[in-house]
């Protein structure tokens, strides 16, 4: 028994010698968290609160090196202040799509400034644009899937009631449930997933992580858990496709995912929607 | 929400409430009360804040004058004025029903009679997307109803539903009523089918113009002015239909400020 566990374990930790292995296990783990977050982010039509949110994390990767942190720790506190940022404003004299254009390109512009100032680093803007996902560690492995399961851990807790709140919030509010609380804390997952997807799939990628699976996954489903069931497949097919693809045509690997993604949803709209 | 005396039957009250939002006064000292087994109605007006005054008194709005009451460990169940699921989720009615409430009262059997009792069980596995308007709100009611409410507060219950739908709404309402012994308010358009449902009518165009039994507010000159002559005796007919003679005229009415009604 125990040895049977021993030889899991270092079978595990062999494989993970492999950049391929690493790589798949890396994107399925994203494609994993991405999906019932990205489900909601459908649902609740913020797919460009999502793309707003990844923008923001060339800045959050440029202050993590010029304070000489993890850039992933930099991106996520950069992508929660925006996040929050973005949830207080809401509903003032702008539209939410004029305000999340605001932060995207603002971020965007500013993360590239303090990149350029930064000394001595060069930072590797293609790998954060469009991901480095062959490039990504055991460790970075690890971390993703830490952080994914705790993602869908607390969005475990979380479902019911952002589930309700997403379908009517007054109603919800009325049967008890503390709506600023659920949303708060779902933008709060959001930022989180975006800042361990960097690695992957890049600042430009990450948002059709979020969307493109749970697009497809809608046509053949009939309840909101049959459709982050799928997007989760899904997800985990496109990252599949994509990495056949990078080894077999030498595409970027980040894109390829992405093309992959994109592959499935056009076949599934040839589906009526259950 | 502290009401120093509160009747043991009173389910929910609003005490001289004013609403206003971003500076806009939307409601000015306002009162109703509702207490178990009763069927009171709103009236009034577009834009005369009926919705508003709902969502103050489910604590959705903070007023900014007067007092609210809610009996403590009220059970609400609440009917809103429209329903969009966005065309993204897939929901089937059943999933639906179970959204809002404890789990131990969203069982399979207990959904099945919720929507029996409103008259709908044959749609349990159909797409809220695909049910049609009268069918939403039924389900809609279904889902206030699993929750075992005291009180059931529905914003405009008949919206988008044809004539016929309307009365048999209102009398499955009525029914509810009748067999729950809940206290019901209601937000309402359609003066004719409501005034023969309802206990007691409150006449609002941002301050309450006259409250009572629905036949004394329809001869209520500020009701009439509202809503024109021919409205209102041909609402007054109805309670012909359920045999009353009541001679009390006198008990309510009593504002007049002399505010003219057409904001």
């Amino acid at each position: 028994m125990f040895m049977a566990m021993f030889v899991t374990i270092r079978t595990v930790i062999t494989m993970m010698d492999d950049f391929i292995i690493r790589a798949l296990m890396a994107g399925m783990g994203v494609a994993l968290a991405a999906a019932p977050l990205g489900a909601f982010v459908v649902w609740r039509r913020m797919a460009y609160f999502g793309g707003a949110i990844s923008h923001t994390a060339l800045l959050g990767v440029a202050l993590g090196f010029l304070l000489g942190i993890n850039p992933i720790i930099g991106v996520g506190l950069v992508s929660v202040v925006a996040a929050l940022m973005l949830l207080g404003y809401r509903g003032r004299y702008l539209g939410n799509d004029t305000l999340l254009g605001i932060i995207a390109h603002g971020s965007l512009a500013l993360g590239l400034i303090v990149a350029s100032a930064v000394e001595g680093v060069r930072v590797d803007l293609m790998a954060f644009l469009f991901g480095d996902i062959l490039s990504v560690s055991a460790a970075d492995v690890y971390f993703i899937w830490g952080g994914c399961a705790l993602v869908i851990g607390v969005l475990g807790f979380l479902y019911k009631p952002l589930l309700a709140v997403t379908v009517h919030s007054e109603l919800a509010a009325v049967e008890g449930v503390n709506v600023r609380l659920v949303e708060t804390a779902f933008v709060l997952l959001l930022a989180v997933v975006v800042a361990l997807s960097i690695k992957v799939v890049g600042v430009l990628l990450i948002a059709s992580m979020l969307i493109i699976p749970a697009a497809s996954a809608r046509s053949f489903s009939s309840t909101p858990e049959r459709m982050i069931v799928l997007a989760a497949v899904m997800g985990v097919i496109s990252v599949g496709i994509g990495m056949g693809a990078s080894l077999e045509f030498d595409w970027p690997a980040g894109p390829a995912i992405v093309v992959g993604a994109t592959a499935l949803y056009i076949i599934s709209s040839f589906k009526k929607t259950a | 929400m502290n009401n120093p005396n509160p009747d043991k039957n009173l389910l929910a009250s609003a005490e001289n409430v004013g609403v206003s939002i971003s500076g806009n006064q939307i409601l000015l000292d306002v009162s109703l009360s509702v207490s178990e087994g009763e069927v009171v109605t709103i009236v009034g007006p577009n834009g005369a804040g009926k919705t508003t005054l709902v969502r103050a008194v489910l604590g959705l709005v903070r007023p900014s004058e007067g007092k609210l009451y809610r009996r403590p460990g009220l059970s609400i169940g609440y009917m809103p004025q429209k329903l969009h699921i966005d065309p993204t989720m897939p929901m089937t009615v059943n999933r639906f029903l179970a959204l809002g409430v404890p789990a131990k009262l969203a069982g399979q059997g207990h959904r099945k009679n919720a929507l029996d009792e409103v008259g709908v069980g044959h749609i349990s596995n159909s797409q809220m997307h695909n049910i049609s308007g009268g069918e939403v709100q039924r389900v809609m009611l279904a889902r206030a109803l699993l929750r075992d409410p005291d009180f059931l507060v529905l914003d405009e219950p008949v919206q988008g539903v044809d004539i016929t739908g309307q009365a048999d709404l209102y009398r499955l309402i009525r029914n509810i009523r009748k067999s729950r012994g809940v206290g019901v308010l209601m937000v309402s358009h359609d003066l004719h089918v409501v005034m023969a449902e309802t206990d007691r009518v409150i006449c609002l165009n941002r301050h309450v113009c006259c409250e009572g039994h629905p036949e004394t507010v329809s001869k209520h000159p500020e009701f009439v002015q509202m809503f024109g002559e021919q409205v209102a005796s041909s609402i007054a007919l109805y309670p012909h239909h359920h045999d009353h003679h009541h001679n009390v005229h006198g008990d309510v009415c009593n504002d007049t400020h002399g505010d003219n009604h057409d904001g």
